[in-house]
């Protein structure tokens, strides 16, 4: 229980740094590009919209500390605004068209990644100094040091733009309804063949190499060697023995792991045009809608805090001590 | 029993090889002796030669535009011409320059930043320690990327040196946390109890006992936050948050992109930085895995390990064999 609510005073702090961050940022830079924005397009836009961005943004006059509160206090009540680029639809149906797309292809490519990364990491821990065990770390590791939105490109170009085998942008087809039926679901998914492999390329090798390193440490424990002398059978050892040990480190690095995967993520929305967060966001930055850029980089935030809270308890579940020792972060 | 020992002239064809010589030669031997960290190594000075020499190797000036427009590799433009009529290899070593040196610089701050607030948290303890680690578990679970777009859209056409600064300034979280579970553990140790009872200064203890004792963590943090910081510039760069009259890796892919240079199959012209960025991150993580097999020899999988095996495997059937062909009866 301490745990817990130690997890869960994490998570609500961390979601107000987030939000804080959002508030000072603007304000910190020289001269407040937000005020200037606001100055190029008063003509353009009508006063009214004026006004409510100008609240959204907390730049009615008054101290900091009640533009402060006020800008919390609409954050919380889920008044984030309106969108400037496309004026009255308002930033949260934005986030929420564009959320389901992210997650869903995070989810799936970093499920089949961590499964089956651990499971190739424990191969290669038990025949470690093999011919897997040399090319397979190189392999991925020069995977993981290529840029992402790089192997996009490279991967539209050619199956794309020569051999025309895979869509070279967008999360569907656009002649089709969008909905739960089957041309347009198949669509989808044909869609994100690609921008799925190429988060999925991105993110193995952190799964193999981790697990590997953390096989070959329990596998050189003495209870393993101990259950080997005394004739368990290899599958036992590698499984019920060693792998679970090795398992519960892979989580802890979830953390670090989890803000790489979402950057790699915007990128690769932004190289496949595909209809997720991470494209809203390089939009909204490129047609300088701060309300809406704020929205993106809040909901980015929130998920990424969100799923960290989910792998904690998690965490707790499968290692008591940490359970225990509860402050320990 | 002697028939159990095995004798010097015995295990000399591995001698040497396998008794690691600790005294003498030292770690940066054994840095260059591992096959991995040593072919990175090498890949990285390739580069760090390529950065140095830039005005020597590149032929033309990266932005000058009086070329002949997309054409393909030639004898005069290795790496051909850009849609704006630039000489792609011009650019390419070039930006080698500047993306090593944004990417190392941003490198070293964060692992500096690491060090001061994960020694200071680890070594302290208390109230500080409760609060910088507050801090760093916020900066590490926050989005990098996103947290740096955002910053990027306030701050107009920043120069590769201000996004190198603020690249530094936000990835130093996942050192700041190893580093202070090792000042944790060190600080434990006797000697530096013995320091601070002789009256040494915190600040003494820490750069002087502590921080010497955790350098191959130090080492590996180097790495690894070098190879994140270059993944990051051009990341930014492609994305097009970079003062449009630059020239890094990450700006040669945002204009090969954005003019439309895959519609054109100007292949030339996005694959020699996409590999420059790949290589050079490899060779960062290739160094860093040999980093991480001399500190923790449960690592290591050498070809020495197997000779050992077979040469122990040849003595023990040698020794079967002399067995067998011994008259039984000797003694009487």
């Amino acid at each position: 229980m301490r745990y817990f609510l130690n997890r869960v005073g994490f998570l609500l702090l961390s979601l107000w740094a987030a939000m804080t961050l959002n508030f000072i940022l603007p304000r910190l830079m020289p001269g407040d590009p937000a005020e200037a924005m606001l100055a190029k397009q008063a003509g353009n836009v009508n006063p009214q919209a004026l006004a409510a961005i100008k609240q959204q943004l907390g730049l009615t006059n008054g101290p900091m500390i009640a533009q402060y509160w006020e800008y919390l206090s609409n954050l919380v009540r889920g008044h984030w605004g309106d969108s400037f680029q496309y004026f009255p639809t308002s930033v949260t149906s934005i986030i929420s068209n564009s959320l389901p797309w992210t997650i869903v292809l995070l989810g799936v490519v970093t499920i089949i990644a961590v499964v089956l990364g651990t499971f190739i990491g424990i191969l290669i821990a038990w025949r470690r100094g093999g011919t897997a065990d040399n090319v397979i770390p190189m392999v991925t590791m020069f995977g993981q040091s290529i840029p992402s939105f790089w192997l996009g490109l490279i991967l539209i170009y050619f199956f794309g733009f020569v051999h025309h085998w895979f869509p070279m942008a967008h999360g569907a087809s656009d002649s089709l309804t969008p909905g739960f039926n089957n041309p347009y679901v198949l669509s989808v998914i044909y869609h994100s063949l690609l921008p799925g492999f190429v988060v999925f390329a991105g993110s193995i090798s952190g799964w193999i190499i981790g697990m590997r390193n953390n096989m070959m440490m329990t596998l050189g424990e003495d209870y393993v060697v101990f259950a080997e002398a005394k004739g368990v059978s290899p599958r036992r050892l590698i499984f019920s023995y060693a792998a679970r040990n090795a398992l519960l480190p892979q989580l802890t690095s979830m953390a670090i792991a989890l803000s790489t995967i979402i950057g790699g993520q915007i990128l690769i929305e932004q190289v496949f045009s595909y209809p997720g967060i991470g494209y809203g966001l390089t939009n909204a930055v490129a047609s300088e809608d701060y309300p809406l850029i704020q929205g993106m980089f809040l909901i980015i935030a929130v998920t990424a805090l969100v799923i960290n809270f989910i792998v904690d308890m998690l965490y707790g579940r499968l290692d008591p001590r940490v359970r225990r020792r509860g402050a320990a972060a | 029993m002697s028939q159990n020992l095995i004798t010097e002239e015995e295990v000399a064809p591995v001698k040497g090889t396998t008794v690691r010589s600790k005294r003498g030669k030292g770690k940066i031997a054994a840095f260059l002796r591992n096959p991995k960290s040593a072919v990175g190594c090498y890949l990285f000075l390739f580069f760090v030669l390529i950065a140095v020499f830039a005005p020597l190797i590149a032929p033309y000036n990266p932005q000058y535009t009086g070329f002949a427009m997309v054409a393909g590799p030639s004898r005069a433009h290795l790496f051909g011409t850009t849609s704006l009529g630039q000489d792609v290899f011009s650019q390419f070593v070039w930006g080698a320059r500047t993306t090593m040196i944004v990417g190392i610089g941003a490198g070293l701050l964060s692992t500096l930043i690491a060090i001061l607030i994960g020694v200071t948290a680890g070594y302290l303890g208390g109230v500080t320690d409760l609060i910088l680690n507050m801090i760093t578990n916020i900066f590490l679970v926050m989005p990098g990327l996103a947290l740096l777009i955002i910053i990027e859209s306030y701050v107009n056409n920043s120069t590769p040196y201000v996004n190198g600064l603020i690249i530094g300034f936000t990835g130093w979280a996942w050192g700041a946390r190893v580093m202070r579970s090792m000042a944790m553990t060190i600080s434990t140790r006797d000697y530096i109890a013995a320091a601070r009872l002789s009256g040494s200064s915190t600040l003494r203890i820490i750069l002087a006992e502590i921080v010497p004792n955790m350098m191959s963590v130090i080492a590996s943090n180097i790495m690894y936050t070098c190879l994140s910081a270059i993944l990051a510039e051009s990341g930014l760069a492609f994305l097009g948050f970079e003062s449009m009259s630059s020239t890094s890796w990450g700006m040669m892919l945002y204009w090969s992109s954005s003019n439309g240079a895959m519609l054109d199959g100007a292949w030339w012209w996005f694959i020699p930085p996409g590999l420059g960025i790949a290589f050079l991150g490899l060779s960062f993580a290739l160094m860093n895995f040999g980093v991480d097999e001399i500190t923790n020899p449960r690592l290591r999988t050498s070809r020495k390990d197997k000779r050992v095996k077979q040469l122990l495997k040849e003595i023990q059937e040698r020794r079967a064999r002399e067995y067998e062909q011994q008259p039984t009866g000797t003694g009487s």
